[in-house]
């Protein structure tokens, strides 16, 4: 075999990464990964921590959480205890990847090939990211979005913006829409838009609040139906287009919020195969790199040194445990079915009959754009992973005394374990289904918001907080009712706008 | 196709808004803070930024999420014992890493926030607790900087500094030399196979020659054009701005009647002064002299927080400084600043003789000299004798203050003096 080095030394120069990339994107292609052009960043450890405290936004409107995000991250990392060495990167056309420049050479490729190739296929590849986001426009709009905020504050005032900002965050991860594909982000489609939709909206608005508030004896008769007539999830949107009181700047602001909140949404769901897709190509990438004789074995030690730390999976009881690492689930996810493919055994071909013995490359690949988390999961997660990893299934019932252990890593608990775990990667069973439920149009206009309880579990304690935003949102009173399993329905909190 | 950009001199400090935004939504508790970092700092410490730890409430950004409790299923990684069907105790992992029952984003809670104040932010809250004009903050917050001159020339720099006609003139000497040897025989030679030539005989002699030639030749080639040790950078050597070296003497009377807040008070005073001298002078001393009816020079940590009882004697203080100033600070060396605090309280018959000591003796030694009286009383003797000296001397400042905000004003010649 020839070895003819890339480079030998730990040191990078913009010709070095300039080859690497050359080279990475050589086998990238000779294994079929389908990329945006790719934009590579080099940056320095500061800006690396601004782009983590913007959690990934190139462009992003000014807000005191970001400080309060960067001064955590700051600390960290100067405390060492958090490495900057992977990996923000931005789905966007051409894709963005950062690489810091404290890093060596090895470091440098590895972020290359996880990020401007890993994660750049699995942004243009993936069904959910195709559907729900518009890599072209995203920058565009986080651009119109900052100065049309800044806008804002020059016009109405700096806490104005801010205390309606802290209440949009607030209701961030309520300000999606599950099932409805959003209209595609266009910045100049923005602007001409913008003026024709707050005057249309405004309008709306009066109308749907023309009635004036009637004495209570008719409110029976005058009250014919719920509003909505259907709850309604997506809280932000509905505040953004009933609330009565709202100028239509604020309504712009509650958009832009929604707007990313929607964009970060796929990246939510699919986190572990996001993640996985990534770890497996560098993997295989930069092994074909050293396959091909290019890169040195000091290099590869250094890289399969720091491919293990990311890939390392705490037992449950470690110090160290804070849940199941991503990073070792997907990859483990990706690298299994590569092996059902190329080395099946007679359970996988039990398992996975149309896997088994089929071409890995087409296989990885099909997974990587049909699938979210929970679906990947559900389907993939194979009993030789199960034992590998040792999962284990506790079931925590408070009006239990003791936990249950109620699947293992046997062939009575494979299916358990993999149902259980795909459900946990499920947004709707990690976050509480809130929804506005009911507005009293005709009494006092307060908003009704409901939770739909699922096996008991309650809110948790910030609810009086992020009422009172709703509140200065809604304009109203707002209340908060639980519905329990057996359909009953228990009002949890009331607040009233305060003044 | 790969694009690469290199950023890393592009928006720097991206974060700076958003951490001031941050930080003026805690101002209040960082104000707290800082005042609290203040009264455990010593005055001569007011170079460097500080911790501040404030609570997580103020901060923290609520969200609808699931509390604990009810029914939940999770699946865990690492199963050493466990069967099917088994029931163990909580929390499970036996406590160690607590991590099964915990939910995953434990990243909220009110755990105290700590960051870091960086001197600028520092600085600027307490000045702001001082209302010092903005003029005046800039002027103090400034960093103390040294002049560089230059100092000839050097062989080694940054390229920066790289002398280009220092550079060729050496270069040209060393050719020169290199040369001269080389020169000489090359001629010769050449002039030996020009007659050679001519007179057209012994070919092999001729061919010799020419070798020998074109090895000159190629020598003389070799010789560089520019050589490293040719180089010569401007050296530039740092010193400090010039400048005089100070003393400054901080007085306070430590009788019964001054309690710990009008002592906190009194040392933002001296501290303020000593920012001042900080950035005009290269090195300061500084002394403190506490006194009630006797006056003993002390260090910092007596000065602020040791008691004593008894009456007050001003003048006990007044001499000492001045043997002081006559033992160890020759005002041919030192500018001598003074700054006392007081509550005012002084005994009648000692007025007289600090009135005295002040303008005969102390006075004619000193730069400037700051009163502060930190009291809500009537005006006292001491008061009235500092006010005659005050109108024979335009460097003497008195005021009475209530609140760390009647500070500065005391100081307003002095900083008016240094923006003309």
């Amino acid at each position: 075999m020839t070895r003819n080095y890339l480079s030998e030394g730990s040191e990078w120069t913009f010709d070095l990464i300039r080859r690497y990339d050359a080279a990475i994107a050589e086998v990238a292609a000779e294994y079929g990964l389908d990329t945006y052009p790719r934009q590579i960043e080099v940056i320095s450890s500061e800006q690396m921590m601004d782009a983590y405290a913007s959690v990934g936004m190139p462009v992003g409107y000014a807000h005191w959480s970001y400080g309060k995000h960067f001064m955590q991250v700051e600390k960290a990392y100067q405390r060492g205890q958090m490495g900057l060495a992977y990996e923000v990167v931005i789905n966007s056309d051409p894709c963005i990847a950062y690489l810091m420049e404290e890093n060596t050479m090895t470091m440098q490729a590895l972020v290359i090939a996880h990020a401007a190739y890993g994660h750049n296929s699995f942004f243009k590849g993936n069904y959910l990211f195709k559907t729900w986001t518009s890599a072209d426009a995203i920058i565009d709009y986080l651009v119109f979005a900052r100065n049309y905020i800044r806008e804002c504050e020059e016009r109405y005032g700096e806490e104005q913006v801010e205390c309606l900002l802290d209440a949009c965050h607030a209701l961030m991860t309520h300000g999606v829409d599950r099932y409805r594909r959003p209209q595609k982000l266009s910045t100049h489609r923005e602007k001409a838009r913008r003026q024709e939709r707050e005057a249309y909206l405004q309008a709306q608005i009066n109308d749907l609040w023309r009635t004036l508030p009637v004495k209570n004896a008719d409110r029976e008769s005058a009250q014919p139906r719920r509003f909505p007539a259907e709850p309604q999830e997506n809280l932000l949107y509905f505040i953004e287009k009933n609330a009565p009181l709202l100028e239509p700047w604020q309504r712009e602001v509650i958009r832009i919020v929604r707007k990313i909140a929607q964009y970060f949404y796929p990246q939510r769901q699919t986190q572990v195969m996001n993640e996985g897709w990534a770890t497996f190509w560098h993997y295989n990438i930069l092994n074909t790199l050293y396959d091909k004789g290019l890169v040195t074995d000091g290099f590869m030690i250094e890289f399969l040194q720091s491919h293990t730390n990311v890939i390392y999976q705490p037992p449950y009881d470690s110090p160290h445990y804070s849940g199941i690492n991503p990073y070792c689930l997907g990859y483990g996810l990706f690298t299994d079915i590569r092996r059902i493919c190329e080395h099946p055994t007679d359970e996988d071909r039990r398992w996975f009959p149309d896997l088994a013995g089929s071409d890995w490359k087409k296989a990885v690949d099909f997974a990587m754009r049909n699938f979210k988390d929970e679906s990947f999961i559900a389907q993939y997660l194979s009993p030789k992973l199960i034992r590998d990893l040792r999962l284990f299934q506790v079931l925590d019932d408070d009006r239990s005394s003791e936990l249950e252990i109620t699947a293992i890593h046997d062939d009575a608990g494979y299916q358990a374990v993999r149902e259980a775990l795909a459900k946990q990667y499920d947004l709707g069973n990690r976050e509480p289904n809130i929804q506005a439920y009911n507005v009293d149009r005709y009494g006092d206009r307060s908003l009704t918001l409901r939770h739909i309880r699922h096996d008991r579990r309650p809110l948790g304690d910030d609810i009086d907080e992020v009422l009172k935003h709703v509140a200065r949102l809604w304009g109203f009173t707002v209340r908060l009712e639980a519905e329990k399993e057996d359909g009953s329905v228990e009002l949890l909190k009331e607040t009233k706008k305060e003044d | 196709m790969t694009q690469i950009v290199d950023r890393r001199n592009h928006g720097k400090n991206k974060s700076a808004v958003n951490r001031s935004r941050f930080i003026r939504r805690v101002k209040r508790q960082v104000k707290e803070a800082v005042a609290r970092a203040v009264s455990k700092r010593s005055v001569t410490d007011m170079d460097r930024g500080d911790k501040v730890s404030i609570s997580g409430r103020d901060i923290s950004e609520p969200q609808f999420r699931l509390g604990s409790g009810g029914k939940r299923g999770a699946v865990h990684p690492g199963n050493k014992h466990f069967s099917s069907g088994d029931r163990v105790s909580r929390p499970l992992g036996g406590g160690a890493g607590a991590g099964g029952s915990r939910p995953s984003n434990s990243g909220r809670g009110e755990d105290d926030f700590v960051f870091e104040l960086s001197r600028e932010e520092f600085l600027e809250f307490f000045f702001d607790e001082l209302r010092l004009p903005n003029l005046v903050k800039t002027q103090l917050a400034a960093a103390v900087d040294h002049n560089r001159i230059r100092a000839g020339h050097s062989s080694s720099g940054s390229p920066m500094d790289l002398n280009i006609v220092r550079s060729f003139r050496g270069a040209l000497g060393r050719k020169i030399s290199f040369r001269s040897g080389y020169a000489a025989a090359l001629q010769a030679l050449e002039e030996e196979l020009l007659a050679a030539e001519e007179s057209g005989e012994d070919g092999e002699r001729i061919e010799a020659l020419r070798e020998e030639i074109a090895t000159l030749r190629q020598r003389l080639a070799t010789i560089p054009f520019l050589d490293t040790h040719d180089l010569r950078y401007n050296s530039r050597i740092k010193v400090v701005k010039p400048s005089f070296q100070a003393v400054m003497f901080c007085l306070m009377d430590v009788s019964g009647s001054m309690d710990q807040a009008k002592k906190d008070l009194a040392k933002r005073f001296f501290m303020l002064l000593y920012l001042f001298l900080a950035r005009s002078y290269e090195k300061i001393q500084v002394v403190f002299i506490r006194h009630h009816t006797t006056a003993l020079e002390v260090d910092e940590e007596q000065f602020f927080y040791a008691r004593e009882t008894g009456g007050t004697v001003v003048s006990s203080a007044l001499t000492l400084m001045r043997d002081i100033i006559r033992e160890r600070y020759p005002t041919s060396d030192w500018n001598i600043y003074a700054a006392q605090a007081s509550d005012g309280e002084n005994w009648e018959a000692d007025c007289s003789l600090c009135e005295e000591l002040l303008a005969r003796e102390i006075m004619p030694l000193l730069q400037y000299y700051a009163y502060v009286e930190i009291t809500e009383d009537e005006e006292q003797s001491l008061w009235q004798s500092y006010e005659r000296v005050a109108q024979a001397y335009p460097n003497f400042a008195m005021r009475r203050i209530a609140g760390a905000e009647d500070i500065f004003p005391v100081f307003g010649d002095l900083f008016r003096k240094e923006v003309a």
